[in-house]
């Protein structure tokens, strides 16, 4: 049923990307972000394409499976792209090619559609860039780090991180829980293949409750095994890992604000994303 | 010099303490010492481990380990400091995916510099046999070497006293044996107290000294020899003599003229010995 640890999507290898303090790939994501909701035409999108692309060799990952982690929203995608076409509620400046009921499509909501499903495809892929080369664990280290200035305001950012990080831990473990426990309900009869959604979700239910029974006593072990090992909070504590900024960083610095300053550029240049429809249209 | 001392020691989990997990105990462990504590199910053994490192405090009676009182909160740091503890259960006890991260919790806990830290893996990674396995994620091992992380995430702490409280319960024979040579190695080499607490005889014969316990009271201290020869009150207590021993005695009560043997090497050579008479 459930499959072996590969939670997450970490694909291990060893390029520039991968090498990468977390920190800073968290803080390019965001950068990232930013360029692609401040391009306003298709330019600067096909810019920030070109960018993507261009990471995605650094990272050593093959496209495909970058490729895939769009498969997952796929759904999302087209069903927003839909509703953009169908109901897109701006000025229209062209006649609507269609007008039927509440809904209309015209040049204009097109335009808008492609635009915005293409956004929405270059933020899953530049995401599964972060998730593919970075281990959760390091995720987790780079986001307890990037909160420290949150401390000041008495958020306890260091039990997060050790709650995430021991989440993260016990994933594997829990799973191969709730395989022992569905080996065990099927030895005594549990159907959990056949009938409709509703009756497969019910079958699940002789499973939940001694997972959680069981996880709440493995936390209960666990509290004791970190007490038994001085544990007793932030206070006073070290960290073995020190997480180390490199050239990389700085290189990665140097190429996304290149990128940005190109986006601002290409704004500039190019006008808004309707302009386009001038060059088609005429006038 | 004296590692832990229980002075008429009682412990109740319950209000109103009309049932005792460790009734009136009294005893010493000497400082490098190796004591097994053996009973059946119930019998104390693992509440005792408890109140020696301050998971669990007396309800009456005192704990003191190297001369610190365990009921006193503030020295609960440098109780835990010297005293460290590795469970039963091998996959709950690690907090890390990676094996270095977990070894690095307890030193990170106590505040040591980073690059002592450092040190500190190596050294105890290298005293359980898991030099390799610094980078492996803790899942993928198997119950002897999870339990030899665990140990090594003890060891790390440097502590003067290592209680293992039933650490081999879930482990098969091959794991079991791991842990024991680690343990052994630790007694006899580092000098480290270890307060091994099991239910497999064999076990305890490898410690200097066993102590029995029934109904949450000490009823027998001595050597293991010294417990083992004792089979009929063992037996009012539930257990059993190691598998060897229990062959000598059938064998002896058959009218075969051997000597006390307790493991199996000791039995097979003192065989050896009444044939070669014969």
């Amino acid at each position: 049923m459930l499959n072996d640890v590969t939670f997450g999507q970490y694909y291990p290898a060893k390029s520039f990307v991968h090498r990468l303090d977390p920190r800073a790939k968290i803080l390019f994501m965001i950068a990232y972000f930013v360029a692609v909701f401040l391009a306003k035409n298709f330019f600067g999108l096909a810019a920030v394409t070109l960018f993507l692309l261009f990471a995605v060799f650094m990272s050593r990952v093959p496209f495909g499976r970058v490729l895939r982690s769009v498969k997952m929203i796929l759904f999302l995608i087209i069903f927003t792209g839909i509703l953009n076409l169908l109901f897109y509620s701006g000025e229209l400046t062209y006649e609507p090619l269609v007008q039927w009921w509440i809904v209309t499509i015209s040049y204009e909501s097109i335009v808008q559609t492609v635009f915005l499903s293409f956004r929405l495809f270059l933020i899953v892929m530049g995401t599964s860039i972060l998730t593919l080369t970075t281990t959760p664990v390091a995720l987790t280290d780079g986001i307890e780090s990037l909160l420290k200035p949150l401390m000041y305001i008495k958020v306890p950012v260091h039990e997060v991180a050790l709650i995430m990080s021991i989440a993260l831990r016990f994933i594997p473990t829990l799973i191969d829980e709730t395989n022992r426990i569905v080996a065990a309900q099927k030895a005594r009869g549990a159907d959990f293949e056949t009938g409709g959604l509703f009756k497969r979700a019910k079958a699940m239910i002789p499973v939940l409750f001694p997972l959680i029974v069981s996880a709440l006593r493995r936390a209960d072990d666990l509290g004791d095994a970190m007490e038994a090992r001085c544990y007793r909070g932030s206070k006073g504590r070290t960290k073995y890992k020190k997480l180390v900024l490199t050239w990389r960083d700085l290189l990665g610095l140097l190429f996304f604000a290149a990128l940005i300053a190109g986006i601002v550029l290409l704004n500039i240049y190019f006008g808004g994303k309707f302009d386009i429809l001038h060059y088609f249209m005429g006038g | 010099m004296e590692a832990v001392r229980f002075e008429h020691v009682k412990y109740s989990y319950r209000e109103d303490e009309s049932e005792y997990a460790v009734n009136d105990v009294s005893l010493s462990v000497e400082e490098g010492e190796f004591v097994a504590i053996l009973g059946r199910n119930g019998s104390g053994k693992s509440t005792l481990a408890k109140l020696i490192n301050a998971l669990l405090t007396p309800t009456s009676g005192k704990v003191s380990v190297f001369g610190l009182d365990t009921s006193d909160e503030k020295q609960t740091f440098a109780i835990r400091k010297s005293a460290g503890m590795v469970f039963q259960n091998p996959d709950n006890q690690a907090v890390a995916s990676i094996v270095e991260d977990d070894v690095a919790f307890g030193p990170e806990n106590i505040g040591v510099p980073r690059e002592e830290i450092g040190k500190r893996i190596d050294f105890a990674l290298n005293a359980v046999g898991m030099q390799d396995f610094r980078n492996a994620m803790p899942s993928r091992l198997s119950g002897g070497q999870k339990q030899r992380i665990a140990i090594a995430g003890v060891i790390a702490i440097l502590p003067k006293i290592m209680i293992l409280d039933e650490s081999t319960a879930m482990l098969d024979p091959q794991g079991r044996r791991e842990v024991m040579a680690v343990v052994k190695k630790l007694n006899r080499e580092q000098g480290m107290t270890v307060i091994l607490i099991t239910h497999f005889m064999e076990e305890a014969l490898q410690a200097e000294r066993a102590i029995v316990m029934h109904r949450g009271e000490v009823v027998m201290d001595g050597t293991p020899e010294h417990i083992f020869s004792h089979s009929d009150a063992l037996e009012t207590y539930n257990l059993t003599l190691p598998r060897a021993a229990y062959i000598c005695k059938k064998l002896q009560a058959a009218g075969m003229p051997i000597g006390e043997a307790f493991t199996a090497e000791e039995l097979a050579e003192e065989i050896c010995k009444s044939l070669q008479k014969g």
